[in-house]
């Protein structure tokens, strides 16, 4: 666009637009041809996440069920819940149960824990479901078997958050659903005290895996659940999964890609 | 430099790294198991045979130290209060003399032994021994268990 300084009237949208910020971020124009819109597309750090162009079936919602893009909604809607919920929420015996009963009733917008709790539920539905559909329609295949193995492994961090998550309101189905899971942990070969196997890690009469030094101390820091468990809990809840399941996720959608887009009818 | 020290030092760098990289790893694991532990200890004293009836079920050390401490006709054992299903802490049902896990609906009978619900095993029991002054001490880091044969064991019970 050539500036017409001998032009005397402007509309203000024409002053907007054409000022150096404008045209710094909105850098190809109005949208009119293919190049345009590809151009669009590409220099947008949030659009380029997209493919330039779709193949008709990838909007065909009877073939994909949208399940993978719904997890990672969810995935946003719990980040976000999550982060409002740690404003309120403290991590100790003490509190934990009090806060959780607070954030419902005293905290204006109480549905956000209910919000936080439901769509955990749902993210594992959908997840389930997502990996129900690729193996349904053999998207696993190569060139996807890596990104299948990657999403195994998505399935499992997203377990964990259900898991790290259940404990924290520090009810007693909280302290006994994770007192049974943790003894699992316990029951792990070598690793676990209860495992089998682990009776030969020793040096002597010293034995090294302990129900002090086992996989379940690894996971509750102490012999029972108890106010070192929430806490162990509550970072990987909040921080520890979270940035692991961010670097699965980058490799996975980025994978999607490389491997020639969503998957559909060959 | 020519190319056979080169890789000869990048051999030893990347190493190097290695080392590093692993001993590091291994610190950080060593960080999560904390040298001091804020629980109660593992033993402790349960005070004097006559202080239990014959035929009672004491939950007086359940809560503190999760253990029942049973005086039948002849001897006074100590029961592990955590269900050998998957942990959780049994209750004890004195009107049907019985332990009921509410977790799974495992029951145990006075002796220990399970005859209901997903339980694999009879409770554990701990160490049980009379002090040089009369008193009970109870030792969790010792079990003894019934289906391995260990509960005539000496240290498995006192005489009442």
């Amino acid at each position: 666009m050539v500036e017409n300084h001998s032009s005397p009237k402007k509309s203000l949208m024409q002053k907007v637009t054409e000022t150096q910020l404008y045209r710094a971020i909105f850098r190809v124009g109005v949208p009119k041809n293919r190049r345009q819109r590809a151009m669009i597309i590409l220099n947008n750090v949030f659009l380029h996440l997209h493919p330039i162009r779709l193949p008709k079936h990838a909007v065909k919602v009877k073939y994909t069920w949208c399940m993978g893009g719904l997890s990672f909604f969810i995935f946003l809607v719990l980040t976000v819940t999550g982060i409002l919920l740690m404003f309120y929420y403290r991590p100790t015996v003490e509190y934990a149960y009090g806060d959780i009963i607070d954030l419902r009733e005293q905290v204006p917008l109480g549905l956000m824990r209910e919000i936080h709790r439901w769509g955990a539920h749902l993210m594992v539905i959908t997840v389930w479901l997502h990996m129900f559909r690729v193996f349904m329609t053999g998207s696993y295949k190569p060139p996807r078997e890596f990104n299948w193995m990657v999403g195994v492994i998505l399935l499992v961090l997203t377990m964990l958050m259900s898991f790290t998550g259940y404990l924290l309101p520090w009810d007693q189905l909280a302290i006994w659903a994770i007192t049974v899971g943790s003894n699992m942990a316990g029951a792990t070969p070598f690793l676990g005290a209860a495992g089998p196997g682990s009776s030969l890690l020793a040096l002597g009469d010293v034995n090294f895996v302990t129900s002090g030094s086992d996989a379940r101390f690894a996971m509750l820091g102490g012999r029972f659940v108890g106010e070192a468990s929430l806490l162990r809990f509550y970072v990987l809840h909040c921080i520890g999964l979270p940035f692991v399941i961010m670097i699965f996720m980058i490799i996975h959608f980025w994978r999607v890609r490389k491997d020639g887009g969503i998957s559909g009818p060959t | 430099m020519d190319r056979r020290s080169f890789l000869k030092w990048m051999a030893v760098g990347w190493a190097a790294f290695a080392a590093v990289v692993a001993g590091y790893g291994t610190i950080v694991m060593r960080y999560f198991f904390p040298n001091v532990l804020f629980e109660p200890k593992q033993s402790f004293r349960a005070g004097f045979p006559d202080d239990y009836a014959a035929g009672e079920v004491s939950e007086r050390w359940k809560d503190k130290h999760g253990v029942w401490i049973v005086r039948d006709s002849q001897r006074i054992y100590a029961l592990m209060a955590v269900c050998t299903h998957l942990g959780c802490t049994p209750n004890w049902l004195d009107n049907e003399s019985k332990f009921k896990c509410p977790c799974h609906g495992s029951g145990f009978y006075k002796s220990g032994i399970n005859f209901e619900g997903p339980a694999p095993r009879p409770l554990e029991r701990a160490k049980i021994i009379l002090g040089d002054d009369g008193e009970i001490i109870v030792d969790k880091t010792v079990r003894f268990y019934q289906e391995k044969g260990e509960w005539d064991d000496p240290e498995s019970f006192i005489l009442a």
